[in-house]
């Protein structure tokens, strides 16, 4: 149904189809920050060539097209060592308390394609951690998750990535833990072993583990704030006592209800503990 | 501090830096507006103009945070690598997502976004720059009713942005340095 002219979606069809998505599948938009969601849509319907009449068709009568519409919308940027600092925040304020541990869980939560995934493994392997550590990745996204497991990423990527781990401290190198091969590099099998691909809603709220550690960053700020909340009280009940919540630098809990419950760990990169 | 009714984008990439700093120079020590300032600049360089701004000038000049409420008599800078988005709700929102015309945050997603909830009551600056990113944004503020500025292109340092606005805007208001200062002097 292709369309000669562009078709804008209002805030009003927007909250339409926000209903409609919900009603007839699993997926909930409906605490999804609005300007974002609508340019989100608004470039599916820009992709497809579609107006909000056909978007409306294909979400009831096209097999996969909801799967389809929420794998367009989600945002799945991405890098190992992303925010090199944070990882060193880690590194001197979180990991020395974790040494105390036997045993030790990690949740990823909005994991896209496994780059942050692979950097915190890798962390932890320089830490002398990753023996006692199990990591959980998870996203909503089913393509990122598969793109994820395979572990390959393309070769332009990683020079970007290996700047990232120079500059987050690391005294060794980035080639240490993957293996090129044409275009492309193999995430090292010694790094890939503790870790765990699987699909999660955080809009659904559930409780799947007990974690020491969750780090959900550049995931929330899709959120309004109502989901924010009902989100970091998800992470608030799977974290174990003293368990340490890493939200990144644009992210944060001051302000929020729940604080009273956490202690500051690191400001800049708003890193909190479980206290009560 | 009380939700803006009322709030002014103002849009720069290359070369826009000093009169950015003349503008909020000229401010006055109260307004009624929230004012946004957009500049392309690059994450990893960590220099803050609106710390050193803030520090001289003795005002808050803070980062447009994430679910951050627009208020009045204040100024606001969008953080390096993320688009800004304003909300239905009369807040900020970040957001990761592809750049457009290169940029990332990028003036036109800042510029629909604030138009499409302030209408009239949003206006628009933009400045020097050598790529054509706020144009589709000066096109929505106009079409939801609020009023468009561009500097003129005969003093911008890179004349290509505000030039390419001119050339897609008719109505767009063209305004030499001075008066760009002068209008932010007499601001209420
Ligand atoms: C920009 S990526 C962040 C990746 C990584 N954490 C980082 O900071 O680089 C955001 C991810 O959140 C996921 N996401 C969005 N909504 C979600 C939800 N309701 N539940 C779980 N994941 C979600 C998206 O699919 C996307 O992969």
């Amino acid at each position: 149904m292709a369309k000669l002219s562009v078709s804008y979606i209002s805030f009003i069809e927007l909250q339409e189809i926000v209903d409609l998505l919900g009603n007839v599948s699993g997926y909930d938009l409906s605490g999804y920050s609005k300007s974002s969601l609508k340019r989100r849509i608004q470039r599916v319907l820009d992709l497809e060539r579609m107006d909000v009449v056909d978007l409306k068709n294909a979400i009831t009568n096209i097999e996969g097209f909801q799967t389809y519409l929420m794998n367009e919308v989600t945002v799945n940027v991405t890098e190992m060592f992303r925010d090199p600092r944070y990882y060193a925040a880690l590194r001197s304020d979180v990991f020395p308390y974790l040494q105390t541990y036997p045993q030790l869980k990690f949740w990823s939560a909005g994991c896209s394609t496994g780059e942050e995934v692979y950097s915190l493994a890798i962390l932890l392997m320089e830490s002398g951690l990753y023996d006692r550590s199990f990591i959980y990745g998870t996203d909503i996204n089913g393509n990122v998750l598969e793109s994820a497991r395979k572990a390959i990423y393309p070769l332009k990527k990683i020079k970007v990535y290996s700047e990232n781990y120079n500059a987050s401290g690391s005294r060794g190198s980035l080639s240490d833990y993957y293996t090129a091969m044409y275009e492309a590099a193999i995430v090292n099998t010694e790094v890939r072993k503790n870790i765990l691909f699987s699909q999660h809603n955080l809009a659904a709220d559930y409780i799947f583990n007990e974690f020491q550690f969750i780090s959900c960053r550049n995931v929330l700020i899709y959120f309004d704030m109502e989901l924010q909340n009902k989100v970091f009280n998800l992470f608030y009940n799977s974290l174990a006592e003293f368990g340490f919540l890493c939200l990144g630098s644009k992210e944060t809990l001051l302000n929020r209800d729940i604080m009273s419950n956490f202690k500051v760990i690191n400001k800049e990169f708003n890193i909190y503990q479980k206290i009560r | 501090m009380s939700k803006a009714d009322d709030i002014i984008l103002i849009g720069g990439s290359a070369g826009s830096y000093n009169l950015i700093v003349a503008i909020i120079e000229s401010l006055p020590s109260y307004f009624l507006y929230a004012i946004v300032v957009i500049i392309h600049r690059n994450p990893k360089f960590t220099t803050r103009i609106e710390d050193t701004l803030a520090a001289r000038l003795h005002r808050p000049i803070i980062q447009a945070g994430d679910k951050t409420i627009v208020s009045k008599n204040m100024i606001y800078f969008a953080v390096p690598g993320y688009h800004l988005l304003v909300e239905p709700d009369r807040t900020f929102s970040l957001d990761n997502s592809e750049q457009i015309q290169f940029s990332r945050p990028s003036i036109d997603v800042l510029f629909e976004t604030a138009a499409e909830t302030y209408g009239k009551r949003c206006t628009a600056f933009l400045l020097s720059g050598a790529n054509k990113d706020g144009t589709d944004g000066i096109r929505m503020v106009k079409k939801m009713g609020g009023n468009t500025f561009a500097q003129s292109p005969d003093e911008a340092l890179m004349r290509t942005m505000p030039e390419n606005a001119i050339r897609a805007n008719q109505e767009i208001n063209i305004l030499t340095d001075q008066e760009i200062i002068s209008y932010f002097r007499n601001l209420r």
